[in-house]
């Protein structure tokens, strides 16, 4: 039962892994770059879901709402200003400067919010749940995040194989050059992608910060990281990957905390990630690279 | 008569390297124009320039009686031009019928679409057997003509092809280039870039010679045959 009970908190975080990895992978599949920035945007929808429900006292709904369209212009804007003008840049260019606009995102937190941890407030109103004579007891915020994280998901699978705008980034995904001469507009495609993957971490911010509740300008800094990690662990690019691996990689940490050790849990997930790729190193869904000829 | 196509005087650079110096040609409506020339002479740079792949420095594209020269890549295809590239470069992770489809990526006219692409079924029946499959698993032959039944998808008054005969049989390119000659004669314009210069000017009607970066030779597809320095560089075999 307290097995069940690791697994379950596991496939909750895992979800949220899931969602932020996913951000990740679509920019990288289509748009060719690492948006180190975009673990800081769960940090921002976390900010307008403080500001509009906890400071304005509006109800969450409007958080929740004002958080995805604030955070999805965010990721647009982001790209438009600082990544679109290094298109045809290094691809080390690029990912300074999304360091840089990490930082950026990060100091303006601090500026206007303060330096102190904010108490979050959850946007979940469902009660727990108590099975087996309050042996195992799942949260409300578990459920949630659970039943939330299988409906985005299961819609951005339908959306990329089953629609036009879908098919047109996976066209971009693979050869720029062919989906412009199909009349495919890359700058519009690739702004798509932000918007989609900024709302995806908008969600994964309230989330989150409703299952751990306290938010600073950091708040993004390390589920970004591990969401990239999940990403990579996945096959970086690749849609199905990013949700196997931020899965695996929410229940192998939730395990290894309850059964190895707390304090090594990130050092035990990082060094499983070392080992599959040193296997794999196209991650468990990449796609092989092929030069071409 | 003024040209459906008039390439006017392009300059084309890679960084410093000079790859197109002045390049001018001009294809009438209904024609088939073949542009032979050896590895490296520009032919695939003139080709992205002219669907706004790749800018010229410097010069003009006229086409339909209107300026494209700074049209973007992606705004081509919908004025009636359309570009097999080199290499066919389909999408080798999508369904056959999904990369059929994309061709059709900026009609609205959906029951015509349909009707389309029963259309390259008919034209290439293995596409119709293969169109649940994944593009990547065709045979080169089968990707080219998947590359060109997805150019056909957007009903083109002028196509561009980007060596529709490499890496293919003997046997495959008489087919292929069979197939570019039925597409000519149902209407559509046909300008044709092709290494294999004794296969392209027998189908051309007019043909023009790109030796590094510049036009070196021109004329009527019949006499460039049997010109004598057209024979000696690109038609011994």
């Amino acid at each position: 039962m307290e097995f069940l009970s690791y697994l379950i908190s596991g496939l909750s975080l895992g979800s949220i892994y899931a969602l932020i990895a996913l951000g990740y992978t679509m920019v990288y599949g289509i748009a060719k770059m690492l948006n180190f920035a975009h673990g800081d945007i769960i940090m921002v929808g976390g900010f307008i879901v403080f500001t509009l429900c906890t400071t304005l006292g509006l109800d969450s709904i409007w958080g929740i709402l004002g958080a995805i369209v604030g955070c999805t212009i965010l990721g647009v804007i982001v790209e438009k200003v600082a990544y679109k003008p290094l298109r045809s840049a290094s691809p080390l260019a690029v990912l300074i400067t999304a360091i840089g606009v990490s930082y950026l995102l990060q100091n303006l937190a601090l500026l206007i919010f303060g330096s102190g941890t904010k108490t979050f407030t959850s946007v979940v109103t469902i009660p727990k749940i108590s099975l087996f004579d309050d042996q195992l007891v799942i949260t409300g915020e578990t459920i949630v995040t659970i039943i939330v994280s299988v409906i985005i998901m299961v819609g951005l699978v339908f959306f990329v194989n089953k629609t036009k705008p879908g098919h047109a980034m996976r066209a971009v995904s693979e050869d720029r050059g062919a989906a412009q001469l199909m009349g495919i507009n890359v700058n519009a495609t690739i702004s798509l992608t932000f918007a989609i993957g900024s709302a995806l971490a908008a969600v994964a911010g309230i989330l989150m910060c409703s299952a751990y509740p306290s938010l600073t300008a950091y708040t993004g800094a390390m589920p970004g990281i591990k969401a990239f990690v999940a990403a990579v662990f996945g096959g970086i690019g690749s849609i199905p990957g990013a949700m196997v691996g931020g899965i695996l990689l929410g229940v192998f940490e939730s395990l290894s905390r309850a059964y190895i050790s707390s304090q090594l849990s990130d050092a035990i997930v990082f060094a499983v990630l070392i080992i599959i790729l040193t296997i794999k190193p196209t991650g468990l869904m990449g796609k092989k690279i092929s030069e071409k000829v | 008569m003024s040209a459906l196509l008039s390439i006017e005087n392009i300059e084309v650079y890679y960084g410093v390297i000079n790859a197109l110096k002045g390049v001018s040609f001009e294809v009438n409506e209904g024609e088939i124009v073949a542009l032979i020339g050896a590895n490296g002479a520009g032919k695939t740079t003139t080709l992205h320039t002219i669907t706004g792949l790749l800018r010229p420095r410097s010069g003009k594209i006229m086409y339909d009686g209107k300026d494209i020269t700074k049209v973007p890549a992606h705004k081509i295809v919908s004025m009636g031009m359309a570009h097999v590239p080199e290499g066919r470069r389909i999408f080798s992770e999508l369904t056959v019928y999904d990369n059929i489809r994309l061709g059709a990526y900026t009609r609205k006219d959906k029951d015509e679409i349909e009707e389309n692409i029963q259309n390259v079924y008919k034209k290439f029946p293995r596409l119709e057997e293969r169109k649940k499959q994944i593009a990547g698993t065709l045979s080169g032959g089968e990707q080219q003509m998947l590359a060109m039944g997805r150019a056909l998808m957007s009903k083109p008054k002028i196509i561009l092809m980007d060596e529709p005969s490499m890496g293919l049989s003997p046997l495959l390119v008489n087919e292929i280039f069979d197939i570019i000659k039925e597409i000519n004669k149902s209407g559509t314009t046909v300008l044709l870039v092709e290494q294999n210069a004794k296969k392209a000017l027998s189908i051309a009607n007019k043909a023009y010679v790109l030796e590094t970066g510049k036009i070196s030779l021109s004329g009527d597809a019949k006499e460039l045959m049997n010109n004598d320095s057209v024979k000696k560089a690109y038609l011994s075999e």
